[in-house]
């Protein structure tokens, strides 16, 4: 048997991100439930949110992140050979969002799953593209993070539904011959913890144990970055930026606080845009792309933790 | 630690996290009730103090220290051990 010669190292290419036009404020939220504005930014941080209409699907948004993705990589479709959607809000079971997303941006027969690991989704799928372009088994690949968690979410809900949003964002990975651009995952879950972050079933809305959420999210995720850092063999200042998952900003300082990284450094993408699952690091390394936040060729740290518990870290170089 | 000085701390942690005065962290006031302390916010307050006085105050123990007395006491009796 044969197999087919590794290549040294992944790299990603160019990001790109979707959201809804549509802005629900948390004045909106407020005129139909018990909360106010005051408190959401107090506690959550989120002063405004993108909500998906009721047509638009996973599926559609992911091809508009994917879109914007390949367009600024250089690439062609053909160039394509394995897409991977991460995602846990998909409208069905089957098909997968992949396939049809590949067909829809004109990429001709790629490999293509979906991938659930909810929060930790995108680093979860990023670590699966590098290993496939490393290994051999994919040219360049198509990772998005797509996500419409507000189908989910009850709205009468206040714990939730003033958090979660929708969105997509993407990246494309293809190989490097010098310097890698993906560093080791660190990757894991806390099985233990799973009923902490549920939906029941395919008729039921969205529940989490909020304050055990929060008190494992600003415990057990820095140092799980910090190894990430360790591993790639990146110091914590040398890092450009810290792009960890946007469930809360309150979660969000925590950790980057006990990382030692500073304030200025952390990406606050959930300010406007909500909690988007596994579309949110992505969505913000978007958005921190074409804000000329990011210098090509720095490093940057990514975190994703959530639901399972699932949790993954790496460092990735900035395209 | 002395007790003084848990208290002292606690409001430290306190004005940082809800932004309630430190002064006004005295040991009868109740969390919810007096200081509008939401139950994240405790969560928030509990983690802190584990960094702090290196005693965890899990949550299914923390619900039950309604003032702030009660989580200076919590302190105190696991330190001690």
């Amino acid at each position: 048997m044969r197999i087919p010669d590794m290549v040294p190292g992944a790299r990603i290419l160019s990001f790109g991100g979707y959201q809804p036009d549509n802005v629900v404020t948390n004045h909106d939220l407020a005129a139909s439930i018990d909360t106010n504005d005051e408190w959401i930014r107090t506690r959550v941080g989120i002063e405004s949110r993108r909500v998906a209409g009721p047509s638009e699907t996973v599926e559609d948004m992911a091809v508009q992140a994917g879109g914007k993705a390949l367009a600024g990589s250089g690439l062609s479709p053909a160039d394509v050979d394995l897409v991977i959607v991460a995602t846990c809000s998909t409208e069905v079971p089957i098909p997968n969002a992949a396939a049809s997303v590949a067909h829809r941006l004109g990429i001709v027969s790629p490999g293509a799953f979906d991938l659930n690991a909810a929060c930790a989704g995108f680093c979860y799928a990023l670590e699966v593209a590098s290993a496939a372009v490393r290994g051999g088994s994919a040219r360049n690949v198509v990772v998005i993070g797509a996500e419409k968690m507000t189908a989910w979410v009850d709205w009468t809900d206040r714990s939730t539904c003033i958090i979660f949003a929708d969105g997509a964002g993407a990246a494309v990975v293809g190989p490097s011959y010098d310097e890698p651009g993906i560093g080791p995952v660190v990757w894991g879950s806390a099985g233990d913890l799973v009923e902490k972050i549920t939906i029941a079933d395919r008729t039921s809305f969205l529940h989490q144990d909020g304050q055990a959420v929060f008190r494992w999210a600003t415990t057990a995720v820095h140092p799980i970055a910090r190894e990430a850092c360790e591993r790639a063999g990146v110091k914590i200042d040398e890092l450009a930026a810290f792009v960890p998952h946007q469930a809360n900003l309150r979660i969000i300082e925590t950790i980057a606080r006990k990382l030692g990284v500073p304030r200025e450094k952390v990406a606050d993408d959930i300010v406007h845009a909500g909690n988007t699952s596994s579309a949110s690091i992505p969505l913000a390394l978007a958005r921190m792309t074409e804000r000329g936040e990011l210098v090509s060729g720095s490093q940057v740290l990514l975190a994703g933790y959530g639901a399972g518990l699932c949790y993954a870290a790496q460092v990735i170089t900035v395209p | 630690m002395t007790e003084q000085e848990i208290l002292e701390g606690l409001g430290e942690i306190v004005e940082e996290i809800a932004g309630v005065p430190a002064a006004d962290v005295t040991p009868a006031k109740s969390f919810v009730d007096d200081l509008d302390i939401d139950s994240l916010a405790m969560v928030e307050i509990a983690v802190a103090a584990q960094d702090k006085f290196g005693v965890e105050i899990p949550d299914d123990q923390l619900k039950d220290l309604a003032t702030v007395q009660d989580v200076v006491t919590f302190v105190i009796k696991n330190t001690e051990s």
